[in-house]
């Protein structure tokens, strides 16, 4: 396979050395020449320097043939949308995997079609959300291209929507409760579901509207 | 009519005063504090501190209500990016995008970006100048 890295930090430079341990063919693209030279010494005709969000750079790294898979993972995500763009909509590249720096950006992400994102502050908070279960909410999958999240939320005593019908929470737009685990049963949400305190309740959700929902069933954050 | 003008350097100050000139309600964007200087003692219009990808400065900046949108900072990705979130997202019917870079220009030019390339106006200009201006030009081989 042929793949093209763009940005030789980190993450590039990892990446890069265990795809070429894994038999692939790989350019890796870094501007800054200090970067460059010790990823030259390591990578040697691998590396490339130049700015891969110009398209000359990425011709001259092979985006024509194309590579069957790009990886733009410099530190700035207005560089890595526009690399994956050009790429994608200019090249015809399958696969182009975006990292995404400030997870504030992901969202411009999602709504220019660069579908396939990586964001380690998101894939951390996922974590601590799913080791720390008295945060109350657990993120279960996200559905990237439909932008939504199936979360599971853990109805206790104190919290507002305990003895409250499902129809009367004033829950996010577009966002559905869908199942309550009680006393060891699961049971369809209807708009007259009352919610009992130990009830694990299962919703979809708005990306955006987690912070909210978790607010219409649990308050505020403690 | 509503403006927004998101980087207010030499380009997006001048623009945001012809707009003003022309009867417009504008709101510029930029970063830094300081470039408020740039749009001179008597500015009418509104200013708002923050970076442009950042949604709650473009809707307190008044993009959802936008009839046009000129971004000029002086990054050419960050005003491809945000060009596209203003025509996307808010669906600005206007929005046009300084980049420096003519390769990137045409590319998104050709995707039904409106780009202004002021590095081809250049090129083209100081071309056509000494075509038109130098002696024997026509002549050169």
């Amino acid at each position: 396979m042929y793949a093209i890295v763009a940005g030789g930090g980190k993450v590039g430079s990892n990446v890069t050395r265990s795809l070429i341990e894994m038999g692939h063919e790989v350019t890796l693209i870094e501007q800054r020449p200090d970067r460059f030279a010790r990823l030259e010494e390591e990578f040697g005709p691998v590396a490339m320097r130049g700015d891969a969000t110009e398209i000359s750079v990425l011709e001259r790294a092979g985006i024509g043939r194309p590579p069957e898979l790009l990886l733009a993972v410099t530190g700035d995500d207005e560089d890595n949308l526009v690399i994956s763009q050009l790429a994608k909509e200019g090249y015809g590249v399958r696969k182009a995997i975006a990292r995404v720096n400030n997870p504030r950006n992901q969202q411009h992400f999602d709504l220019l079609g660069i579908t396939q994102t990586v964001c380690a502050t998101t894939s951390i908070l996922g974590l601590v959300e799913h080791e720390m279960p008295e945060h109350g909410l657990v993120r279960l999958l996200e559905l990237q291209k439909e932008g939504l999240v199936i979360a599971e939320v853990q109805v206790e005593a104190d919290s507002p929507s305990a003895g409250k019908r499902a129809g009367g929470l004033g829950l996010p737009a577009g966002s559905r409760l869908i199942s309550v685990f009680r006393q060891g049963r699961t049971e369809l949400v209807e708009p007259s579901t009352v919610m009992r305190p130990g009830d694990q309740v299962l919703a979809i959700v708005p990306q955006g509207s987690v912070p909210e929902l978790r607010r219409a069933l649990l308050g505020a954050p403690r | 009519m509503k403006g927004v003008v998101i980087g207010c350097g030499r380009v997006g100050s001048a623009v945001a005063k012809g707009l003003v000139g022309d009867g417009w309600d504008v709101v510029v964007v930029d970063e830094n504090e300081d470039a408020l200087v740039r749009l001179g003692p008597n500015w009418r219009g509104g200013f708002v501190v923050g970076h442009g990808m950042d949604t709650s400065v473009l809707e307190s900046a008044g993009a959802a209500e936008a009839d046009a949108a000129v971004v000029a900072t002086n990054g050419d990705n960050t005003n491809l990016v945000i060009g596209q979130v203003l025509q996307e997202r808010y669906e600005i019917t206007t929005v046009v995008v300084r980049v420096l870079d003519p390769a990137r220009a045409k590319f998104y030019a050709d995707r039904g970006m409106r780009t202004v390339c002021p590095t081809q106006t250049a090129i083209s200009e100081l071309l056509d100048t000494v075509r038109a201006t130098a002696p024997h030009s026509s002549a050169a081989s």
